[in-house]
């Protein structure tokens, strides 16, 4: 059922990567690695492209250089391939709010593929059982944010990359995401995030990159 | 999951919203409603002049009520995340626009259809080209919608996309507009309108084909 053991080859890779917003350079030259049981966390201070990296990371923006690979292919190349890999969270929940909590679930279930979990064992997951048939539009803000993660845990996805998981969550809801990723990086799944709270996760190889240096 | 059931998935959620938003779904038919009825008191009690008129008019309302609802296809999903969600599905991103596009017409489009005959029989439309006009509509608005889709997905990412959206759009509804009307004023005359819903068919079947493509590459335009 899990395939995310069965990809040893998964590799993600950034190379001489740049990207240019109103004729400004955000970074240029940019190169990263990522292997399966890793880690990579994106630092640097408002407006040094971190959010425009992580969607050229997911393939939602092109590099104006440079090129991004899976496995020693370009992503644009994969295409479909390439995302059925990927789950992003970004800025935007991308929860519908005319939809229930199980209903927004089973919809990104039905686009990516079927994760290990339950849609209630999801919720769960992220302390949103019970609320399987209320409307998204009555959660709260932390709430929903909490749902949007749950779509990482619905969807057999090898990389999760997430846009400031944090916002909006209290303490309690960041110590559950936090061991959330920490589970995922811990069973051989690639994490991509930016956040600017300090990021605790045990016994995982982390990697910073820093783009205002 | 396969293809198919992302394709329902997605129509059956956009169906389910929508009926959660019923008064979004209405505002068309009322446009189209309200537009047809505002001819007989414009133009003056001449059931003649009017029956003359009536395809042209039926038709222009339709067009105008189509391109009104336009914007509901991408512009929620743009606003809360969900269209970068689809874009980044497993599946490819064609499919699911027409899938979005399917939804979209039976919300808007369909309920046009049905209420054609009573509008064109209420203008003195001859009772033999009620049939064609159906027809005609039948095939042009599902074109109407897949040709706006690509023109909504080029301007979803703008503040204010309405004006440029109309401007994108119209000069591509124009054949359809010409072909479609034309064929219901033959019918109403008696003359055989078959050519005509022969050429409409062909832009359905040409807009079904290039329509998706062109807007799934259009949405990565607006979304990077």
């Amino acid at each position: 059922m899990s395939s995310t053991a069965t990809k040893p080859d998964a590799r993600l890779t950034g190379r001489a990567l740049s990207c240019i917003r109103d004729d400004r350079t955000l970074f240029s030259g940019l190169g990263f690695g990522v292997d399966t049981g890793e880690a990579l966390i994106i630092e640097g201070r408002n407006g040094t492209g971190k959010t425009t990296l992580l969607r050229a990371i997911c393939g939602i923006r092109r590099p104006d250089e440079g090129e991004i690979l899976w496995g020693g292919e370009s992503i644009e190349r994969l295409g479909p391939d390439y995302h059925r890999h990927v789950a992003y969270v970004g800025h935007n929940d991308g929860v519908k709010r005319e939809l229930t909590v199980a209903e927004n679930l089973r919809m990104s279930r039905a686009l990516g593929s079927e994760g290990r979990l339950s849609i209630e064992e999801a919720l769960r997951k992220v302390h949103l059982a019970g609320f399987e048939d209320v409307a998204a539009s009555n959660l709260s803000a932390g709430q929903r944010r909490r749902l949007a993660l749950a779509r990482l845990l619905v969807t057999d996805s090898l990389l999760w990359v997430l846009d400031e998981p944090f916002t909006s969550l209290d303490r309690h809801g960041i110590g559950i995401v936090e061991e959330l990723m920490a589970e995922h990086v811990a069973r051989g799944g690639m994490l991509v995030m930016t956040s600017h709270h300090e990021v605790s996760m045990h016994r995982t190889a982390v990697h910073r990159l820093n783009l205002s240096a | 999951m396969s293809i198919a059931s992302a394709f329902l998935a997605l129509l059956r959620r956009d169906l389910v919203i929508a009926f959660r938003r019923r008064s979004e779904m209405v505002n068309p038919l009322l446009f189209f409603v309200l537009v047809t009825s505002l001819f007989p008191l414009g133009v003056g009690s001449q059931p003649k002049l009017l029956a003359l008129m009536a395809p042209g008019v039926v038709w222009v309302a339709a067009l105008l009520a189509a391109l009104l609802s336009l914007d509901t296809i991408f512009r929620s999903d743009f606003e809360d995340g969900t269209l970068e969600q689809l874009l980044l599905s497993a599946q490819p991103v064609s499919v699911l626009v027409i899938a979005k596009v399917l939804a979209h017409w039976l919300i808007t489009g369909l309920p046009l259809l049905l209420m054609a005959p009573l509008l064109g029989t209420f203008l003195g439309l001859p009772s033999q080209a009620i049939g064609t006009l159906v027809l005609s509509l039948l095939f042009g608005t599902p074109a109407l919608s897949l040709i706006g889709a690509i023109g909504v997905a080029l301007t979803v990412g703008l503040r204010k996309g309405g004006v440029i959206l109309s401007l994108l759009v119209l000069p591509l509804y124009v054949p359809i507009l010409i072909f479609g009307a034309g064929a219901v004023g033959n019918a109403a005359m008696g003359i055989d309108a078959t050519a005509q819903m022969y050429i409409m068919a062909a832009f359905l079947i040409f807009s079904l084909t290039l329509s998706p493509v062109a807007t799934a590459a259009a949405l990565r335009v607006s979304l990077s």
